[in-house]
């Protein structure tokens, strides 16, 4: 047990470790927390967008004549590890507020985190609508038009399709599931004709695309629902091109069309999908524009819809911290509430009644051009337009 | 004491593997306090007959009876809670403990204290297990690395935990192979004093015929699974048919080479 | 009916790269003893490797050039890995390799990326093989039937190889018999890294054949690894033939089975491994295992109690562990109570693995069961907080009475394999059954109630739990029931003859294990203020593993060190760097190649030898070092 001492040593290197990060007292810091190790090819772009906001947030004078100073932690992927990284930014390091996430359970634990200890907590790309709404807490926020924004938008397409039988093939956990599950009471709403013959359930990042590509073409389904992403989609599309399940079927699919999952596939990109994304080659506003250019200038790369998050992220909280002239959490909540502010997709707002940013989404097909995969016919969602009623979202969260 | 049953009554007890008969009806018995040699050449059926002594492997037909009660078929460590007490041809001993905790958990075992989780093992009847030890001649060693024992001294332990329980059989495969000559004069020695005195009865294979032929009260001999011959020293010394057997193999049996195999 | 023939066919193809990934680790296992858990590792390589190789080299010659290139490059790495790194710790306790193949299994996902960058890469379809075949309406990708075909030739040319070649001959004589080969004279050091390489080159080959339909990226070493460690344990240890038909068969079953239960993908492997193993314990082509022969020259210090010295040591050092509120922040104090928990669960794993000799693969499964257990009552039955942590760890303890009594029924490899199997169950459980568990968001709001909800409380608390689980477990050891325990790990021949019934006893330790586990679990609920399903998941339980492997298995507290090092070195590590993996991977691999016997096990060794050297009246010196015990 003399083992102790090691204990303390240890100790002793992770204070070292916390005060070499310290930045000097005046500054404004901004605890930030995602799963960088273990989804790098969504967090790299997220992490070129936050800093390409500090750099011009800082240039700008920072908040109120202070300057922006963002401490980045990964998470690994893990919740508790989320935790224990939130811990050290608001106990050792004093940061202002925690922001980022990526995957939904993390952005979970530390939304309840930061209810638990009274911090403000701005959740950056996790979808779940707990978030917000059933496991809504006053301490957080979130960026990200939710789950339930981006199946109303597809919907909207999707109702006016003639297709009747219609398959569902989603990943096998909470996301898969809500998004299946808010897709087909919305869609059931707007066309009660319709027949869900299949679905399909494949483990996320294990899918066995081959039998699943199979088994949805035996129910003959007039159209299909996609949740798969990321390297499950690269199997699923290229299983569903060679036997040929897309052909003369409408497919309608989350989240294909942002850079992060359609650039992967390449010349076998699937034309005519009905997609949620980011064409950033044809969106053409001047706040857009702006964007576009500073971030390639700084990176030489396109951005992926990774970056605006990162990027909309660090100047929400900017504008939430500047407007509120404190850091105290219950300034920031006041603040954050209702506020607006411009953002390369336009202006936006943190809603009052459930801490939704009104974000949007560009909806569009997808297609093939000079070999890769593009988004056409685009068009963006503004968020609000697809939210419940005040009445329902009422509902939906528990009272502080 | 004539209506007595025998300490140990073995009857037509048969195994076969594959159509081949390891052992093909057996049947002796054998008295408290005597000592009994099982011999033949190899592959004769010995093993196979003792693991089916004491519960190791199953008969597939026959009887063995513990002073009148039924143990075939019964699972070692319950023939063990009967007074049956063995060692093994290759020995088994808990090699990462002590000699005196090799003792220690046959002790526990016999007190019935096994799950017990909030004594001191190494108190636990300290006294019996360095008593057991000088019987063996193991005194000395106790606190020693079981791991790192001869193989002699390692055949003297197992005989000092089958002794744990007081048994009242003592089931002994080979119990000098890889023992230097006079060390296997000494165990042997050791062993039947201790069974006359405490009224044991041994049985054991040996191919070392000295050893045999000093110290068991009578033989039996086994061949290609059955019985041949049974009787005093002398008389098995006598019989034309073991004879044979053993010429068959080569005059004399070579003690030693067993000695290579198992070292 | 076509669709039943194709869907046959399907499952087959998705067999035969199983089968490829499986036979290499089967055959590395038969012959070395070694888990190999880089094995996913190489197979992504392989992939990796072959995309590079394929996007340059063009035509069809090109292609096929480059998937073979890839899997020998691969090869020559394991050839490297072997001779470099495994050949210096054949001697250690067993397990110990498989220590430092996850040490390089996490080196190699962060190596990928760096080299590769973080992007999914989709590579080329395969020349010859991009369309599908029309057969009675339904489609078959022609690239399935070279795989299908290819499952059977791969299998073909390894039974050739053990059967027509004397290096075959070898290495079936060395899978069944280890010391028998060496007694033949035969250079064993070649034969282990000769099949190391032929291991190594399938497993890479199965990645690199990959490419024409799946995406390459950083996490396909996990993906695959444990359903070949499945499929390599269903077909039973070092059979090819029994790889081969595992692998079908778990295909096939998940192929006809998303037509029934959708959602059976998630677990099916598992449950068709626990079936095999409690009806089989040796797989199906398996061979009851030759019992273990002790590695020579791995006599162990006898364990004793601590002297009164060394108690008094303990007890001081456990008060200056218990000062640290006094200087530290409340950042620290969270740190110190969450390596406090793993401390309990590292001790839990420990009594099992050293004390008992039974190494689980899932003893995750009672930490989160515990864990569990204690959002249950706390969040449904809205009991105290004392009422949780006293009753929540009984969960802990129920699943390890229920799993605990299959699982002891078989030893080695095969236990660990159905602890996993298990524990993947329960994950899979409290992943899916959204309504009670909440899935994979979790439960949340399990926060302290105020008299341990301060930073300095609670790790008063944790520190003090984690003080008594560890004396309580530590006296077990010597108690009559840990001797007991202690004899079955030695010879379950030996402890029968004695009257020891082992299984009750195994079955015990299993069930005090697992309730251990089970506290630890339920603190960190209250830590976290929250579970979740990989509180129960496997990495989990590797890291438990670790603990106990980096401490040192043959020592009595190495697990506390263990933990100590391992969780304070990932937490700060994470907090610094995105690659924290290769850093700590890197540790991994030094302490497996420095300290073969753990770290413990070797500041045990090194005071030996210096009691040994000085003289007697300085035994001083070795005093401290010893108290680490």
């Amino acid at each position: 047990m003399r083992a102790r001492n090691y204990f303390v040593g240890a100790a002793f290197a992770l204070m070292a470790g916390g005060m070499a990060h310290s930045a000097v007292a005046q500054d404004i810091k901004i605890g930030e927390i995602n799963s960088y190790s273990l989804l790098p090819a969504f967090t790299e772009p997220y992490r070129k967008g936050w800093q390409l906001a500090v750099e011009e947030v800082n240039a700008a004078g920072g908040i109120n004549g202070k300057k922006l100073v963002v401490i980045s932690k990964d998470d690994g992927g893990k919740p508790a590890d989320a935790q224990t990284a939130a811990n050290e930014l608001v106990s050792s390091e004093g940061v202002a507020m925690l922001a980022g996430t990526f995957l939904s359970n993390i952005g979970l634990a530390v939304s309840d985190f930061a209810n638990q200890k009274k911090v403000f907590f701005l959740a950056a790309e996790p979808l779940t609508d707990a978030i917000t709404w059933s496991k809504g807490n006053k301490y957080t926020f979130r960026l990200r038009p939710s789950n339930y924004m981006q199946a109303a938008m597809l919907v909207e397409a999707a109702a006016k399709l003639p297709a009747k039988r219609w398959a569902t093939i989603a990943p096998n956990y909470e996301y898969g599931q809500s998004a299946v599950a808010v897709f087909k009471k919305l869609m059931s709403e707007k066309r009660p004709d319709i027949q869900w013959v299949d679905e399909q359930w494949p483990p996320q990042g294990k899918i066995d695309a081959g039998p699943v590509v199979q088994a949805v073409a035996a129910a003959n389904p007039e159209a299909i629902l996609n949740v798969t992403f990321g390297a499950d989609l690269v199997k699923l599309v290229r299983e569903g091109n060679t036997r040929g399940l897309f052909k003369g079927r409408e497919v309608v699919s989350f989240l294909t069309g942002e850079p992060e999952y359609l650039d992967p596939l390449k010349d076998e990109t699937p034309e005519g999908w009905i997609v949620t994304g980011y064409p950033w080659y044809s969106i053409k506003t001047p706040e857009h524009d702006a964007f576009l250019k500073a971030y390639q200038a700084k990176y030489n790369d396109y951005p992926r819809l990774g970056s605006i998050v990162g990027y909309q992220t660090i100047k929400a909280a900017a504008a939430i911290l500047a407007k509120a002239g404190s850091t105290d959490p219950e300034k920031l909540i006041a603040a954050a509430e209702g506020i607006s502010m411009p953002s390369p997709f336009g202006e936006i707002t943190f809603r009052k009644i459930d801490h939704q940013s009104t974000l949007g989404a560009y909806v569009g097909k997808t297609a093939l051009k000079d070999g890769k995969g593009v988004m056409v016919d685009s068009s963006y969602k503004k968020g609000a337009d697809y939210l419940p009623s005040d009445a329902e979202v009422a509902k939906l969260r528990p009272k502080d | 004491m004539s209506a007595m049953p025998p300490l140990l009554a073995v009857e037509g007890l048969t195994k076969s593997y594959g159509g081949i008969h390891a052992v093909r009806g057996v049947s002796f018995s054998l008295r408290a306090g005597e000592i009994l040699a099982l011999i033949g050449p190899n592959g004769a059926g010995k093993s196979t007959c003792f693991d089916m002594l004491n519960g190791q492997n199953k008969p597939d037909s026959g009887h063995v009876r513990l002073l009148g009660e039924e143990i075939t078929g019964r699972k070692p460590r319950e023939v063990w809670r009967l007074g049956v007490g063995r060692t093994f041809q290759i020995t088994a001993t808990f090699a990462t403990m002590t000699v005196r905790e090799n003792v220690q958990v046959a002790l526990i075992s016999h007190g019935k204290q096994l799950f017990n989780p909030f004594g001191s093992a190494p108190k636990f009847d300290r006294g019996e297990a360095g008593r057991l030890l000088e019987l063996v001649g193991m005194g000395g060693y106790a606190d020693r690395p079981c791991g790192e024992l001869a193989y002699g001294d390692l055949k003297r332990l197992e005989l000092a935990v089958a002794l744990a329980n007081q048994p009242k059989l003592l089931l002994m495969d080979e119990p000098t192979a890889g023992m230097a000559p006079r060390e296997r004069v000494d165990l042997m020695r050791l062993t039947a004093s201790i069974a006359r005195e405490k009224s044991i009865g041994v049985l054991f294979t040996e191919h070392d015929m000295d050893v045999v032929f000093e110290h068991a009260d009578r033989i039996l001999v086994l061949n290609r699974g059955t019985l041949i011959a049974e009787g005093s020293p002398a008389e098995v010394r006598g019989n034309a048919q073991v004879q044979a057997v053993y010429l068959g193999e080569g005059l004399v049996y070579d003690a030693r080479h067993r000695e290579g195999a198992s070292t | 009916m076509a669709f039943y023939v194709v869907q046959f066919l399907t499952g087959l193809a998705s067999a035969a790269s199983l089968f490829l990934v499986a036979s290499g680790l089967s055959i590395i296992f038969g012959v070395t003893r070694i888990v190999n858990f880089a094995h996913g590792a190489f197979y992504m390589i392989g992939a990796y490797i072959a995309f590079t190789l394929t996007e340059r080299l063009s035509g069809a010659f090109g292609f096929w050039g480059s998937i073979v290139l890839a899997a020998l490059a691969v090869a020559v790495i394991g050839v490297i890995v072997e001779m470099v790194l495994l050949r210096r710790i054949y001697h250690a306790p067993e397990l110990f390799q498989l220590l430092a193949t996850f040490g390089l299994t996490l080196m190699v996902e962060d190596l990928v990326v760096l080299i590769w960058g973080p992007d999914d890469l989709v590579g080329r379809r395969a020349p010859g093989f991009r369309g599908a075949i029309d057969f009675f309406g339904q489609n078959i990708p022609s690239y399935d039937l070279f795989l299908i075909v290819l499952g059977p030739v791969v299998l073909g040319i390894l039974w050739l190889l053990f059967q027509r070649t004397r290096w075959g001959v070898l290495v079936r004589a060395a899978t069944q018999d280890r010391d028998m080969v060496a007694a033949l004279g035969v250079n064993q050091k070649w034969l282990f890294t000769s099949v190391f390489a032929v291991g190594v080159f399938l497993a890479a080959l199965g990645g690199a054949l990959q490419i024409p339909r799946d995406a390459v990226h950083h996490a396909m070493d996990l993906r695959i690894i444990v359903e070949v460690f499945v499929v390599v344990v269903i077909g039973g240890l070092g059979s090819i033939t029994g790889a081969f038909v595992a692998a079908v068969l778990v295909s096939e079953l998940n192929a006809f089975g998303i037509l029934i239960f959708p959602k059976i993908s998630i677990i099916l492997v598992f449950l068709v491994m626990a079936v095999v193993l409690i009806v089989r314990p040796w797989g199906l082509f398996g061979k009851p295992e030759a019992a273990a022969r002790k590695t020579p020259g791995l006599t162990v210090n006898p364990w004793r109690p601590l002297t009164s010295n060394e108690r008094l040591m303990a007890l001081a050092a456990l008060a200056v562990a218990a000062s640290l509120p006094l200087f530290a922040g409340n950042y620290l104090l969270t740190v110190g109570s969450e390596i406090a928990i793993f401390v309990i669960f590292a001790v839990s794993l420990h009594f099992l693995m050293s004390v008992g000799g039974l190494a689980s693969f899932g003893h995750a499964a009672y930490f989160g069961l515990g864990a569990y257990g204690v959002a249950f009552l706390a969040k449904m039955a809205g009991l105290p907080m004392i009422v949780c942590l006293l009753l929540g760890p009984l969960l802990g303890c129920m699943g390890a009475a229920v799993f605990g009594f299959f699982a002891v029924q078989l030893s080695g490899v095969y236990f660990a394999m159905l602890t996993l199997a298990f524990a993947q169950i329960v994950w899979s459980i409290a992943f899916q059954w959204v309504s009670v568990t909440g899935g994979d968001n979790g439960i949340l709001g399990i926060w302290p109630e105020k008299w341990a909800a301060s930073p300095s409380h609670f790790y008063w608390l944790s520190l003090g739990v984690a003080a008594l689980v560890t004396i309580a477990l530590r006296m077990m050891v010597f108690s009559p029931f840990g001797y007991a325990l202690r004899a079955t790990r030695d010879s379950l021949l030996r402890s029968e003859a004695v009257g020891i019934n082992a299984k009750r006893i195994q079955w015990t330790a299993f069930v005090i294990a697992g309730t251990t586990a089970g506290i630890g679990g339920a603190l960190f609920a209250y830590l976290k203020g929250s579970v979740f399903p990989d509180n129960l998941g496997i990495s989990l339980s590797v890291d438990a593993l670790v603990m106990v492997l980096l401490g040192g298995v043959e020592t009595v507290s190495g697990a506390v060190i263990g933990a100590i090092v391992y969780k304070a070195l990932n937490i700060w590590l994470v907090s610094q760097t995105d690659l924290s993996k290769l850093v700590l991977g890197g540790f991994i691999m030094l302490i497996v190649v420095v300290f073969p016997k753990g770290i413990v096990g070797m500041l045990e060794m090194l005071a030996q030898r210096r009691r040994k050297s000085s003289p007697p009246g300085s035994p001083l010196l070795a005093k401290p070092i010893e108290s680490a015990e």
